[in-house]
């Protein structure tokens, strides 16, 4: 199990355990974490599951693909550490994880 | 009685029934809830069972919307297996299959769509299948294989999906298709010519304009797919995909009106003040096309789950959304946003030979809808586009030179 901190626009803390294999989002999905609505149920379909990586976590979580790349860019607020969190797949090595969720997700 | 703390029954455990159970303690509702079920599964998501799942790619956890744990934690009293099989207003009841009732402040309705069967001989025969269920897609998986051959009656998203599936598990598939073309209730030409090209690169083969007039069988189990022609496909299995029908008898039952769905507003409510219906069941307003219709989509699913969780625990009406979905083939992202309503023009941006290219439906300088292959710059946008009723440059839009920020700006 990794354990993975959402942080909600609001500051609102969520500790979860998620088990590897499993997405980030689907992570928070299972756990019923507000703010993660992943509309497409992580086909990379719809950007509705967009995360800010905690920036000691950037370089563990990899870079994106050139699909979740062209998708975020048209997702509002994007910053530099955004990801899709169903692309970022759980494994040990990402136990302890942090991401921050932005105001909304459309 | 608050209504935080009034009990709701959702009749139904599909992704949008799940959702609404899900968001309503999100939101903070405090009284009972109860999720009643068809299915003996917790909710769980179509969508991959006519792609991952049946590719083995995905297993029943993945599936799950929530583990099954979850319902009790929160309070949810989930019943499997059960259906309802009447709603009484005045007293505020339902009674269910099992012979319980129960009675409740708001009702839910999420019962969902059903697979449209085929009124032909041999309709019974085992192999004859529909793909909705996760029950289905075990069957089916059950059943093709290297060696088998399928037949795909209706060439629409999910025949296409199943096709594309069966291909990958090494089936030979031919899939029947009533009109002249695919897809032909809901997309254009350009995109049913590049769809049948893809689909017989990958070895898939079509008959069009087919028109099955039954199946054929041996011991109890199909062999082939009879046309009206006299011409026997033989196949191992038959998927049948020829749309859904919504499961509202129980709601016109209880005189609650229903017009190919059950009519509600965009609060998701019927014309009963405590009895909601949501997903594909539902008949709901559309307010950019400034119509009703039925959606059978999981977006839309999810956007009323929204609707009537607000409604119910006192939120505003979430903003209203674009309507879209998606579809999966081959090494294909296809996403879709919008519905081709009173369209006059269609306009492609992009190279289908090179499998990336989108198709917008316009109407005068306003996009209506958008398929996007490959697309999702296009896709993104056009969902931005459609919302807002912006108008757009035609001749920028179908430059691919111009970027879509661009063309929007």
């Amino acid at each position: 199990m990794a354990k993975i901190t959402y942080i909600e626009h609001d500051g609102t803390e969520h500790v979860v355990d998620v088990k590897p294999g499993l997405s980030v989002m689907e992570g928070a999905v299972k756990n019923n974490i507000p703010g993660i609505d992943a509309d497409c149920g992580g086909a990379c379909a719809c950007a509705t599951c967009h995360v800010y990586v905690d920036e000691a976590w950037r370089e563990k979580t990899g870079s994106s693909s050139a699909m979740e790349e062209s998708m975020l860019d048209f997702a509002e607020n994007v910053e530099a550490n955004s990801r899709l969190s169903c692309q970022i797949k759980v494994s040990d090595a990402l136990d302890g994880l942090i991401v921050r969720m932005p105001e909304s997700q459309h | 009685m608050s209504d935080l703390a009034a009990h709701v029954v959702i009749l139904g455990a599909g992704h949008a029934g799940g959702t609404a159970a899900a968001l309503l303690r999100q939101y903070g509702h405090t009284g009972p809830i109860t999720l009643v079920g068809a299915e003996p599964l917790p909710p769980y998501q179509r969508p991959p069972l006519s792609k991952a799942w049946l590719k083995g790619e995905a297993d029943a956890d993945s599936l799950a919307l929530k583990p099954l744990e979850f319902y009790a934690e929160h309070d949810i009293d989930f019943r499997p297996s059960t259906r309802a099989v009447e709603i009484n207003r005045g007293e505020r009841t339902v009674r269910l299959s099992d012979g319980a009732a129960l009675t409740y402040d708001k009702l839910i309705l999420a019962t969902g769509a059903r697979a449209i069967a085929l009124p032909i001989a041999g309709a019974d025969l085992a192999g004859v299948m529909f793909l909705r269920t996760a029950a289905d897609a075990e069957l089916l998986k059950a059943t093709i294989g290297p060696g088998k051959r399928l037949a795909v009656v209706g060439g629409g998203y999910i025949g296409l999906e199943v096709a594309a599936s069966g291909r990958a598990l090494g089936a030979e598939v031919v899939v029947l298709e009533r009109e002249p073309r695919l897809l032909a209730r809901v997309a254009c030409e350009t995109l049913s010519t590049f769809f049948r090209d893809y689909h017989e690169q990958h070895g898939v083969t079509f008959d069009l304009g087919a028109d099955v007039a039954g199946f054929e069988g041996q011991d109890g189990r199909v062999t082939g797919v009879r046309l009206a022609d006299g011409r026997i496909e033989p196949c191992d299995a038959v998927v049948v995909g020829v749309g859904a029908a919504p499961n509202d008898e129980i709601a016109a039952e209880a005189g609650l009106e229903t017009a190919r769905g059950v009519v509600v507003d965009l609060e998701a409510r019927t014309s009963d003040l405590n009895i909601f219906a949501i997903g594909d069941v539902a008949h709901r307003p559309m307010p950019i096309y400034d119509r009703m219709f039925r959606m059978e989509s999981v977006p839309n699913a999810l956007e009323q789950a929204k609707q009537v969780a607000s409604a119910i625990t006192g939120r505003p009406a979430p903003a209203g959304e674009c309507p879209w979905q998606w579809s999966d083939q081959y090494d294909l992202k296809l996403q879709i946003a919008g519905y081709a309503f009173d369209v006059d023009q269609i306009l492609v941006r992009g190279d289908p030979a090179a499998a990336k290219f989108a198709v917008f439906h316009l109407k005068g300088d306003q996009v209506q809808s958008v398929e996007a292959i490959n697309s999702p710059p296009e896709f993104m946008m056009g969902k931005q586009l459609i919302l807002s009723r912006r108008p757009v440059d035609k001749a920028r839009l179908a430059d691919p030179s111009i970027s879509m920020k661009e063309v929007a700006a």
